[in-house]
């Protein structure tokens, strides 16, 4: 039998990952002095981030593929996973969670992200979905003594483990109806044997749009999301806000626009649904929240549902939109996090909305970055986040989905409510409690990065725009 | 020879007393079991039609899910041993530590 070594071209960057996040393990026990490991691991993570370059390719007999669009998203999770090891840092010691295996679980489930972005099969995706998954339960749960961290990871377990299995009988009934699990595989059998008006085929989509749907917390699977954010420690909350989500639409853009190709009628308008609802149930459920975290988790709903559109217009500008407000969603929403991170202190929990009155007298500083955030997620000119909006919605405008880009408009209007009603408790309102700031450098830089980011984005957005186009030119 | 859609039909029935007891049960010990159960529906989808159509890949996914599962119910079980040592319920109706 002649057995021939795989290229491991393409999975370098898995490899070095996988190898990154064993060797912290092992470092773990041997240094005391926490913040070293994540020095390593930050350092590792742009070790990683530089192997991305010239692994493009396809390997393992087409069951991995690296291309621009998974290259894209990889720098998604990079960066998310950066940001969140930065603000951690203080916070987990405050939390008095301080163990090495936390910045482990990052990288692990990093690298089951990295794997879902690659995946050209449906077995790939399966395994890189769980090694995501498995290692988000761990940290949602992470502050052990807490019954509210406990509770969070209950959760997003059973749900996650349910979706997961709604997942796989989508991903057996598309088996037993093409022989295959290779994603161009099952796209060219459906459209040689005229499969397209097959029931079995539209179930496995449902199956697959109900799955990921989980993933990405859209309405109606949000129902984990708000108690998942809220109980999760706050790092890891900005960790699985931005991580899992954008894993989960790399998985939809790919498995939809390729293997349910010929079926784009029949599942644009199972999405457009799950839009609408997103839209309408996270904007307007955040206005009641009173609990930052909370409220922040029902916007994450909500802007899942604006990215959805991107994969409505069900088009190389739709995808090339939805990446974009992906990355631009990471930077601003991490960097509100950044923000929640720093008021919560040894003795002062600093969650509550209630806590943020007031706060440009006492840290102007604080309060102006805040702002900028809240202007951010509401899409308000000249952010990072008004030029998300604006290119998501173009794109569906162009793919003929005018009215519904009206339904968003209207939905965005609303959430300005919530988000400004911070800006308004900070500016004025008369401070109640005194807040002391847990300031560190690592949170400084991490806030720094964000701010910069959203306002140069905001600014000259044609850049990353253009990067998007490039990543998907070759899907 | 049992013809194939008999063992679809089983794959269905167990999925969907899986999903029923998932929703219906509030144990969290029984919900898990319920997922072991939608997962099992699946494994006998895949080998049936695995042998079916004379391909590997569906027993090769077969195991990858029989791996997976024992590694979830590993997390799952531990994340019920941290939640018993707080609150002492394995009952998903008290466990309402928030709202909202």
């Amino acid at each position: 039998m002649n057995l021939q070594f795989p290229d491991l071209t393409p999975v370098m960057p898995e490899l070095f990952m996988t190898a990154l996040a064993l060797i912290l393990l092992c470092t773990e026990l041997l240094v005391k002095k926490k913040g070293i490991l994540a020095a390593l691991s930050i350092l590792g993570v742009v070790v990683v981030a530089y192997t991305l370059i010239g692994s493009s390719g396809t390997t393992f007999g087409g069951m991995f593929v690296s291309d621009g669009y998974s290259t894209f998203f990889k720098v998604i999770f990079f960066v998310n996973a950066i940001l969140s090891v930065l603000i951690s840092i203080k916070y987990i010691a405050i939390e008095r969670v301080n163990f090495g295996e936390y910045y482990s679980l990052i990288l692990i489930s990093t690298l089951g992200m990295m794997i879902m972005a690659s995946a050209a099969d449906l077995i790939v995706l399966y395994l890189g979905l769980e090694l995501m998954a498995l290692s988000t339960y761990v940290l949602a749960g992470f502050i052990r003594y807490d019954i509210k961290s406990n509770e969070a990871a209950l959760k997003y377990f059973l749900l996650g483990a349910f979706s997961s299995a709604f997942l796989l009988y989508g991903i057996s009934m598309i088996y037993g109806l093409t022989g295959t699990t290779d994603i161009k595989s099952i796209a060219l059998y459906i459209s040689e044997k005229g499969l397209t008006e097959n029931p079995a085929l539209s179930l496995s989509m449902i199956l697959f749009a109900v799955a990921f749907g989980f993933k990405i917390a859209a309405v109606p699977f949000h129902m984990w999301a708000p108690d998942a954010y809220e109980g999760a420690p706050t790092s890891i909350t900005a960790f699985m806000s931005v991580g899992p989500k954008a894993a989960g639409f790399a998985v939809l853009g790919r498995v939809f626009m390729i293997a349910f190709a010929s079926i784009k009628l029949e599942w644009v308008a199972v999405f457009i649904p799950l839009s609408i609802l997103s839209m309408a149930v996270g904007n307007i459920v955040a206005i009641a929240q009173t609990n930052i975290k909370r409220m922040l988790a029902y916007s994450s709903i909500a802007h899942a549902g604006y990215a959805l559109l991107g994969i409505i217009a069900a088009n190389n500008e739709g995808l090339a939109s939805m990446m974009s407000y992906l990355m631009i969603y990471a930077f601003m929403n991490i960097g509100a996090f950044a923000v929640v991170i720093m008021l919560r202190s040894e003795d002062f929990k600093g969650d509550s909305i209630s806590d943020y009155e007031g706060l440009s007298r006492a840290h102007p500083l604080l309060a102006a970055l805040m702002l900028i955030f809240m202007f951010s997620l509401t899409g308000i000119p000249p952010t990072a986040g008004f030029m998300a909006k604006l290119y998501v919605f173009m794109s569906a405008i162009n793919a003929g989905y005018t009215w519904l880009v009206v339904v968003a408009v209207v939905f965005a209007v609303i959430s300005a409510y919530f988000y400004l009603r911070i800006i308004m408790y900070m500016y004025m309102r008369e401070p109640k409690v005194e807040v002391s700031l847990s300031t560190s450098p690592s949170l400084g830089l991490a806030l720094g990065v964000t701010t910069v980011a959203v306002l140069a984005i905001g600014v000259f957005p044609l850049y990353l725009v253009e990067l998007a186009r490039a990543a998907i030119s070759g899907f | 020879m049992v013809p194939l859609n008999w063992y679809m039909l089983l794959s269905a029935v167990v999925f969907t007393i899986g999903v029923t007891g998932f929703l219906m049960r509030r144990n969290i010990i029984i919900m898990l079991m319920s997922i072991e159960l939608m997962l099992n529906g699946v494994n006998i989808n895949l080998v049936a039609l695995s042998h079916y159509l004379q391909d590997m890949r569906g027993q090769i996914l077969t195991f990858f899910v029989i791996s997976v599962a024992a590694a979830e119910a590993a997390i799952g079980l531990a994340i019920i041993i941290a939640l018993f040592r707080n609150k002492a319920t394995a009952h998903v109706d008290e466990v309402q530590e928030m709202k909202g």
